[in-house]
């Protein structure tokens, strides 16, 4: 470990921390105290009264029906995304691992996607696969099958999870490859003199070794997808048919600057908040005793 | 068990890079076979190709009577220790040992039965529930000794596998290597760049040097008649020294670099020819002045207690020209600057060719 900085000036360290501290104050804690503050007021049908009523919202919002199937749909949402992004991420960094020749030019082709706004990336699926003008509909539609994801709920959260995954793969690949990179090329070696095939090999060393990297996209592909994904969810189904694909952030989002139902909007993006904070305890608690190999 | 047969191995990289230039090894059953040389030299590539891990693009490689150019490292019965010990680092030291004899379905309580063995006899019994990362260098080393052995396979690789332990330990080891493979009594080929272990441990010992074999042969026969320069060079510490010289015919060797030296029951090459002479620093001896066949002006002395290594130059030379070095007893007393006479021992001079470099 190097040595500690010491400055002799006491003043200097803070004046040195001040942007930074000043740009948190700004961005982060002056909004969240405005949404603590927020999710305690509860506003007149006029909006031209404003009472303090404690908790009231967010017991209200904890009972709603329509919360507890948004709940639902992020989680299903979430775990769907995580789990697919990351299966295929893992595939296709083992298969990138494998490639000698072009190496280069094959992992920069896919980590383009990673490039592309969320939003962006929900507007091309759904040219892709809107019923009235996508070619892929169209193809569904040809082999025989009924694709409606403006009807059906679930061919709509289908689509989003594609939407989303497909997005998030670059991200996860990167760090897969450069997890499957650090595992040392004579383990393999040995792995394979002690006879173990290569599917073997996979699931009983490699897939062990690259643990602390699979923990950390899981904790950051959940993150992603409850809150990253608002584009994509605006952009391709906007939270419909029905409230099949509404997910917690459009809830807030629909709840509060279309609904203008400001209390309970503020209410769950507490609860939000709440929730990225667990999130982000758990993955900081993992880094801080991650295991080192080797 | 099995003798392990290279017949005219060559191995070219992509770019046309020629690793290994063809080199054919008869390594009897039981016997342990060090290839040493320098770092490039192709060694670690060969030992790679021996068990499988790199393709052979031409010549064969069996092992026992079975050519196994093609068959997978898990089918060649061999075990092979890396340098970096190359442990499972998510297993425990029992597991680690265990996973190659799972993998081939050796039934539980034989596992068990044949790692507890190998522990007990590289006395690493007391750690089997730990993991690699809580042991030390040299414990390492003998869980990576203990998961080749456990496997009972036809044929021990080596690659290298001293190289990241300290002197004392790696001396300790050196030792142990050779009492197990004495017991075993498994072929085993070795890679080293330690002329010392080199010597110590093999029954065989191949010298290489870009991609070629220079010398195979017994070590101690690579010590008394090195195939060439670069042999000699590289076995034995201090360095054999080669002096550029003129054969005299009868009467002995001019040297290059000033003086003249007689050869004593050694035939001299015909006059006129240019040769290198070289002698080992062990092999000269002070002498009376009248029977010295060379004189040094000693101008470093090392002391290393047992040894004196008395550095120098040739009398009557040019400055620079015929630098040598020679091991003396302990107990000589010599000082910056003397005249030291110094007799070669008979028949232990040897000569290679000036140009090809290849003993005469």
């Amino acid at each position: 470990m190097s040595p500690r900085v010491t400055f002799p000036n006491k003043v200097l360290p803070y004046l040195l921390l001040a942007p930074q501290l000043a740009i948190t104050l700004v961005f982060f804690y002056w909004p969240a105290s405005q949404a603590l503050y927020q999710s305690m007021l509860r506003e007149d049908p006029f909006g031209l009264s404003t009472k303090f009523v404690w908790f009231q919202n967010f017991a209200k919002v904890l009972r709603d029906p329509n919360y507890l199937n948004s709940l639902n749909v992020t989680l299903i949402f979430a775990v769907a995304t995580a789990v697919i992004s990351m299966g295929v991420a893992l595939v296709l960094a083992v298969m990138a691992d494998r490639v000698v020749r072009g190496r280069g030019v094959y992992r920069t082709l896919l980590i383009w996607p990673y490039a592309v706004a969320p939003a962006i990336a929900g507007m091309l699926w759904l040219f892709m696969f809107n019923p009235t003008m996508g070619s892929f509909a169209y193809i569904l539609r040809a082999t025989g099958y009924n694709w409606d994801p403006l009807l059906n709920g679930n061919q709509a959260m289908v689509l989003l999870v594609s939407a989303a995954a497909w997005k998030q793969i670059s991200y996860n690949f990167l760090f897969f490859v450069a997890g499957l990179q650090a595992i040392p090329k004579s383990l393999i070696e040995a792995a394979a003199i002690d006879g173990a095939g290569p599917t073997k090999r996979f699931w009983t060393i490699v897939f062990p070794l690259l643990a602390p990297t699979t923990f950390f996209l899981l904790v950051i592909n959940t993150v992603y997808a409850f809150f990253d994904t608002f584009g994509i969810v605006h952009a391709v189904t906007g939270g419909g048919p029905g409230k099949a694909t509404e997910t917690l952030v459009y809830k807030v989002y629909s709840d509060g600057f279309v609904n203008l139902i400001l209390g309970d909007s503020a209410a769950q993006s507490v609860i939000l908040m709440v929730i990225v904070i667990a999130l982000t305890a758990v993955q900081f608690r993992y880094v801080e005793r991650r295991v080192h190999y080797g | 068990m099995a003798e392990v047969t290279l017949k005219d191995v060559r191995k070219v990289y992509p770019g046309n890079v020629e690793a290994v230039k063809g080199i054919s090894i008869e390594i009897p059953d039981g016997k342990l076979c060090v290839l040493v040389g320098p770092s490039g030299c192709g060694k670690s590539t060969l030992i790679r190709m021996i068990a499988g891990l790199e393709s052979i693009t031409s010549g064969t490689v069996s092992i026992g009577p079975k050519v196994v150019n093609q068959v997978e490292p898990a089918d060649r019965d061999i075990a092979m220790v890396f340098q970096s010990y190359a442990l499972y680092p998510h297993m425990s030291v029992y597991d680690n040992m265990a996973y190659g004899l799972k993998n081939r379905g050796t039934p539980k309580a034989e596992i068990d039965a044949r790692v507890k063995e190998a522990a007990r006899i590289l006395a690493i019994e007391s750690f089997l529930d730990r993991k690699p990362r809580q042991l030390s260098g040299g414990q390492r080393q003998r869980v990576a000794m203990g998961r080749a052995i456990v496997r009972k396979p036809q044929v021990f690789l080596f690659d290298e596998p001293l190289s990241n332990l300290d002197a004392k330990l790696r001396g300790q080891m050196r030792i142990e290597i050779k009492k197990l493979q004495q017991t075993l009594g498994v072929t085993s080929v070795y890679v080293t760049h330690d002329q010392v272990e080199a010597m110590t441990l093999a029954d065989v010992l191949v010298v290489m040097n870009e991609g070629r074999a220079e010398q195979i042969d017994t070590p101690i026969a690579v010590y008394e008649r090195p195939a060439s320069t670069f042999v000699a060079g590289f076995i034995g510490s201090p360095a054999m020294n080669l002096m550029k010289a003129k054969s005299t015919g009868e009467a002995g060797l001019d040297l290059a670099g000033g003086g003249s030296v007689k050869l004593r029951e050694m035939s001299t090459p015909e006059a006129g020819r240019d040769i290198l002479l070289g002698v080992r620093p062990e092999h000269m001896s002070p002498a009376p002045e009248t029977d010295a066949d060379l004189l040094l002006d000693v101008s470093v002395i090392e002391t290393l207690g047992a040894d004196t290594l008395a550095h120098g130059h040739v009398a009557g030379g040019k400055p620079g020209g015929g630098e040598l070095v020679v091991r003396l007893p302990g107990s000589t007393r010599v000082n910056v600057g003397d005249r030291l006479p110094l007799s070669i021992q008979p028949g232990m001079a040897h000569l290679f060719d000036a140009s090809s470099g290849r003993r005469i």
